[in-house]
């Protein structure tokens, strides 16, 4: 039993430290520089992605779909309506919606890893395209955290 | 035969984490229970898992054996677990057999055709431990005879790794895993594989949040078994299986798993009955961090 003890010690130690490890990495406060270099990510898609055409694009239902998933999966880290929030930068920033909708794509298949953000490749790619009809439609606006996510 | 049902261990832990953080993701989990793929947990998010495997037993007694797991994305590359693991013998007992802690890592930023994951994990378990949560070495259903009394006294201290490699094609994830692991306590290199295949049910959402969506339902199949040791690899006087499996990751954050599982040669379980309940616990970290430092 004491055995037992000690052994489940030293793993919940180990899993604090990756707690601690894994908060350490501070993905992108809102407006620094951190947000800049994810944004910067856009730009290394590959010609051949960024000329993708989103084959959801003239779907009636892409935005409601893409808004579900969004939900779903984005909204902890963006923020229910994408202003960002201390973990990821706002998707309603310049650099993102003059972005190609391959380039959204591309990002989101691949994720940005060392920066925090997941690959999202488990979503089929219908899925993929219908979060970059959601994400395109959110519009412009100045790049400003949500104080408080709904 | 009287069969006598427990609450287990690992169903507690796992409805006290679920009371205590109100906050719960809905996530898009794979229907695999034995097989990795290459997708880790989101970074600060904590998913709660609970598994059972009820399993026949030619010569001796049924068994059910169940396992919490505690997985948690530490970064986007990075993920960490804590397994807990018990198992009730009909007729015999019920008995904490052990725990193992896991890290799994992803070295490549960018995706690939196939996409490599690290895995390297630490088990302290005794041997009474039926979860089958992986098949090494010369594993046979005969091994699982030795009633728990003279089992548990059998402690195993092993390291495993597992080279997971994954692909996702049109909607279809094909993984594969090869296993190598030694028990510390001088005992040989055994190996192991798992294979599995699955896709979702429907690859374009719906409009609507639906619980029933077919987009909601993960189907595939995994085959998994030992590849012998050191001195005597390959398929033989090993056990095999193979599985269908499914998923139902409701829209309310849960995921229902299910798969029958059946032995493929003598040495293995003529069949194996499994599922598992999860749920993911979004901004645990951040809690963490909250309540450790003080600050949000």
């Amino acid at each position: 039993m004491k055995e037992c003890i000690v052994a489940l010690s030293v793993t919940l130690a180990l899993l604090g430290a990756s707690f601690a490890f894994g908060q350490h990495e501070k993905p992108a406060a809102p407006n620094s520089k951190a947000n800049a270099l994810v944004y910067a990510e856009l730009a290394k898609a590959p010609d051949k992605a960024r000329a993708k055409r989103n084959p959801m694009e003239n779907d009636p239902d892409a935005v409601a779909a893409g808004q579900n998933l969004f939900e779903r999966h984005c909204a902890e880290c963006h923020g229910n309506a994408g202003y960002g929030t201390e973990k990821a930068p706002s998707l309603r920033a310049e650099d993102v919606q003059s972005a190609a909708p391959g380039a959204i794509f591309w990002i989101l298949t691949n994720g940005v890893v060392r920066r925090g953000m997941p690959v999202w490749s488990k979503l089929p790619e219908p899925q993929r395209w219908q979060l970059v009809s959601f994400i395109k439609s959110l519009g412009v606006v100045p790049k400003t955290p949500e104080k408080k996510p709904d | 035969m009287t069969l006598r049902v427990r609450l287990p261990f690992s169903a507690s832990c796992l409805l006290a984490a679920l009371a205590c953080f109100p906050h719960f993701g809905r996530a898009q989990e794979s229907p695999y229970i034995v097989t990795y793929d290459h997708y880790l947990e989101e970074p600060g998010n904590l998913e709660v898992e609970y598994f059972s495997t009820f399993g026949t037993q030619r010569g001796g007694n049924n068994f059910h054996a169940f396992w919490t797991e505690l997985e948690y994305g530490a970064t986007a590359w990075w993920t960490t677990e804590l397994y807990l693991d018990g198992q009730t013998t009909f007729q015999e007992s019920t008995i904490f057999t052990g725990l193992r802690f896991e890290n799994r890592i992803r070295p490549l930023k960018h995706e690939h055709f196939v996409n490599p994951i690290l895995y390297v994990e630490y088990e302290r378990k005794n041997g009474a431990d039926k979860i089958l949560k992986e098949v090494e070495g010369h594993d046979v259903e005969s091994d699982f005879l030795v009633p728990n009394a003279a089992a548990r006294k059998d402690h195993i201290n092993e390291l495993e790794f597992k080279l997971i490699l994954s692909s996702t094609v049109k909607g279809w994830n094909f993984a594969e895993n090869i296993i190598a692991s030694k028990n510390l306590s001088n005992q040989p290199w055994e190996f192991g594989y798992a294979l599995g295949a699955s896709r979702p049910l429907a690859l374009k959402a719906s409009a609507k949040r639906c619980s029933f969506c077919r987009e909601n339902f993960v189907a595939g199949v995994e085959m998994y078994g030992g590849l012998g040791d050191r001195y005597s690899f390959g398929l033989n006087n090993t056990s095999h299986y193979v599985a269908p499996v499914v998923a139902w990751n409701l829209p309310s954050g849960w995921t229902l798993r299910l798969s029958p599982s059946f032995g493929l040669n003598d040495n293995s379980h003529a069949f194996l009955l499994r599922w598992g309940v999860s749920r993911e616990i979004t901004g645990f970290g951040s809690a963490m961090n909250r309540l450790f430092r003080g600050r949000s």
